[in-house]
């Protein structure tokens, strides 16, 4: 029991109920907004601290003890996700100051925005099966209404398609859980893992793991991603940043948690499926970044990539495969985040997103030019920039694991990337220079921030792994033995 | 009777997938709705169907109605609810902007 990890869900939410009672209160919102993620921040790194000398922990809410009762699993692999979105969320919230708008700020913009990381906090922590479909639709609500608010035309038609296409993969999230139900007679994943260890995986079950591949394959923009390129290109660049970094990470994390705790019996079948969903997600994101010449859709789709990328390392079911997948995954929320913001501060600048009528950015902003390149060269994944280790690490996992095909994949993935993102670098950097600072669309007044506390934490996270090495082994170590996770969450008690 | 309540399940999830695959948004919202409602008599069914059965464990009764999967529907429905009403204001405020109901031309051109 520990009442710490309670904080990071509930401080968001409280935070954002508050500020439905200060609406017209904006500067009290951002000062409290960026204080409640700075906390939970500091939080996080306490339970972490806390889980590398005890181990993992959790706190049975109500005092019910598992199975019987709800209550959340803080293990390091979740923390060190937790982390990494008040990081992001903290910097896409300063970012919102400047870029947002009023209107947007005076309808509930940043409660909403909290409440979104209540959701995905909510997610990461949850060791109950239909708790997690709940703190989905918590995010998913409130992502709802992030990409529709401001109302324009391509806003309210994209989120028709987004709200339609998350609906129907709830529907069969519920149905996955009506099935575990039925099987097991528990919703607790610790418990699951346990009846579905002894009864043995048989066909059935194997199924009911596709379904939730299925499921969160479509919320993580696995394969099923058509729908991502539309939604994601349409909000505002804070809010997009966001859904970048954090959206389809937490239906990437459902997967990684639900076939490593749950499924991991039948690899050959669920994980072999997992690798090939993946090396086509790559394949066809690739095409997606390399084709488009509208920076918004090129982002987007390197999101796309950058999902199958990580899921081809627990593909592969081994050591390095899952150490290279929480690396990347790590770098991945903060490159994407960091790569977002710039695309929208060359779209504020320029005031187009078309590729072919920008040019020659570096001569009046050459901060946010060699930023970009730096963002950019992590994303490909050179040393000595974060994306390196994570890239190495999976490469390694899916040629140990014997899926040569999919560490091939996943290199020539890379090259696409390379292509795509210099492709934005050259147009939009290089070149003459067609506006004059006074012609300029808008300002990086104020957006700088961020986007340089992003960039010097992509390069201090490849020049220094060592710092959360200890805690990202802690993770693997609990990811390949689910036992240990079992252990903590029943606390020595007799499993019923 | 559970096998009666699998046939209807079936059939709400059969009209669901029919209206989804129509163009107007109003039917693909209730498409979506008859979905959610055949997965919610899933849900219980799942949990077994009993008659008589109090839903609490004593000493007394033999036999008990399993309580977990009533109180996931419940709230199942609610967010349900929520999330229908919203894509109900939704649709309206897109046919307002866009002047048409018809997902096919709401598909997003190139250049705009």
């Amino acid at each position: 029991m520990n009442n710490l990890l309670i904080w990071p869900v509930i401080l968001p939410l409280i935070a954002g109920l508050l500020f439905i009672l200060l609406r017209n209160h904006i500067r009290l919102q951002r000062v409290i907004s960026v204080v409640v993620l700075g906390v939970v921040a500091g939080i996080t790194i306490a339970i972490m601290n806390q889980i590398s000398v005890n181990g993992i922990q959790t706190l049975q809410l109500g005092g019910w003890q598992a199975p019987f009762g709800i209550g959340l699993v803080a293990d390091m692999f979740s923390m060190l996700l937790v982390l990494t979105t008040s990081i992001i969320a903290f910097c896409c919230v300063i970012f919102s100051f400047r870029t947002i708008g009023k209107e947007r700020e005076r309808h509930y913009f940043y409660s909403l925005f909290l409440f979104l990381i209540t959701g995905v906090n909510g997610s990461f922590m949850t060791g109950d099966l239909f708790n997690l479909y709940v703190f989905f639709e918590v995010l998913l609500l409130a992502s709802y209404v992030l990409v529709s608010l401001g109302g324009t035309k391509i806003q309210l038609r994209e989120t028709m398609k987004y709200v339609i296409i998350n609906v129907l993969s709830s529907a069969f999230f519920l149905v996955g859980i009506a099935y575990i139900y039925s099987i097991t007679g528990t919703l607790n994943l610790a418990h699951i893992s346990v009846r579905i260890s002894e009864a043995g995986q048989d066909g059935f079950i194997t199924t009911i793991a596709i379904l939730f591949l299925l499921v969160f394959g479509i919320k993580a923009g696995l394969f099923l991603f058509y729908w991502l390129p539309g939604s994601y290109s349409a909000p505002p660049t804070a809010v997009s940043a966001l859904f970048a970094a954090l959206l389809t990470k937490v239906g990437i994390y459902a997967i990684i948690r639900m076939y490593t705790l749950v499924f991991y019996h039948e690899p050959q079948i669920t994980h072999l499926l997992l690798g090939i969903l993946a090396a086509l997600t790559m394949i066809l994101g690739g095409i997606g970044a390399v084709a488009y010449s509208d920076i918004n859709k090129i982002l987007t789709y390197n999101v796309i990539i950058g999902a199958g990328f990580i899921l081809a390392g627990i593909a592969a079911f081994t050591e390095n495969g899952a150490l290279g997948s929480i690396y990347y995954l790590i770098h991945d929320m903060i490159v994407k985040a960091l790569i977002f913001l710039i695309g929208g501060v060359i779209v504020y600048l320029t005031g187009t997103t078309n590729l072919k009528e920008m040019s020659g950015l570096i001569r009046n902003h050459p901060y946010l030019g060699w930023m970009f390149f730096i963002g950019s060269l992590s994303l490909i994944g050179i040393p000595p920039l974060s994306g390196f280790i994570g890239k190495v690490f999976v490469t390694r996992g899916t040629f140990e694991a014997g899926y040569y095909w999919l560490g091939f994949i996943g290199l020539i993935a890379s090259l696409m990337i390379l292509y795509s993102v210099m492709k934005i670098f050259m147009n939009a950097f290089w070149g003459e220079t067609v506006l004059s600072e006074e012609e300029e669309k808008g300002t990086t007044k104020g957006v700088m921030v961020p986007i340089a506390l992003l960039t010097a934490l992509t390069i201090a996270l490849g020049i220094g792994p060592e710092i959360i090495n200890s805690y990202v082994e802690t993770a693997v170590e609990g990811l390949m033995n689910p036992q240990i996770y079992i252990d903590a969450v029943f606390g020595g008690n007799e499993i019923p | 009777m559970e096998t009666l309540i699998a046939i209807v399940i079936g059939i709400l999830f059969s009209i669901g997938t029919y209206l989804i695959l129509s163009n107007q948004m109003l039917r693909i919202i209730l498409g979506l709705s008859l979905i959610s409602h055949g997965i919610n008599l899933m849900i219980m069914v799942m949990g077994g169907l009993k008659t008589g059965g109090p839903p609490l464990l004593s000493e007394t009764f033999q036999s008990f109605t399993d309580a977990i999967p009533q109180a996931l529907i419940l709230t199942a429905i609610v967010i349900n609810f929520a999330v229908t009403a919203f894509l109900l204001v939704l649709s309206y405020r897109t046919y307002k902007k866009h002047g048409t109901d018809d997902m096919n031309q709401l598909r997003g051109h190139e250049h705009e």
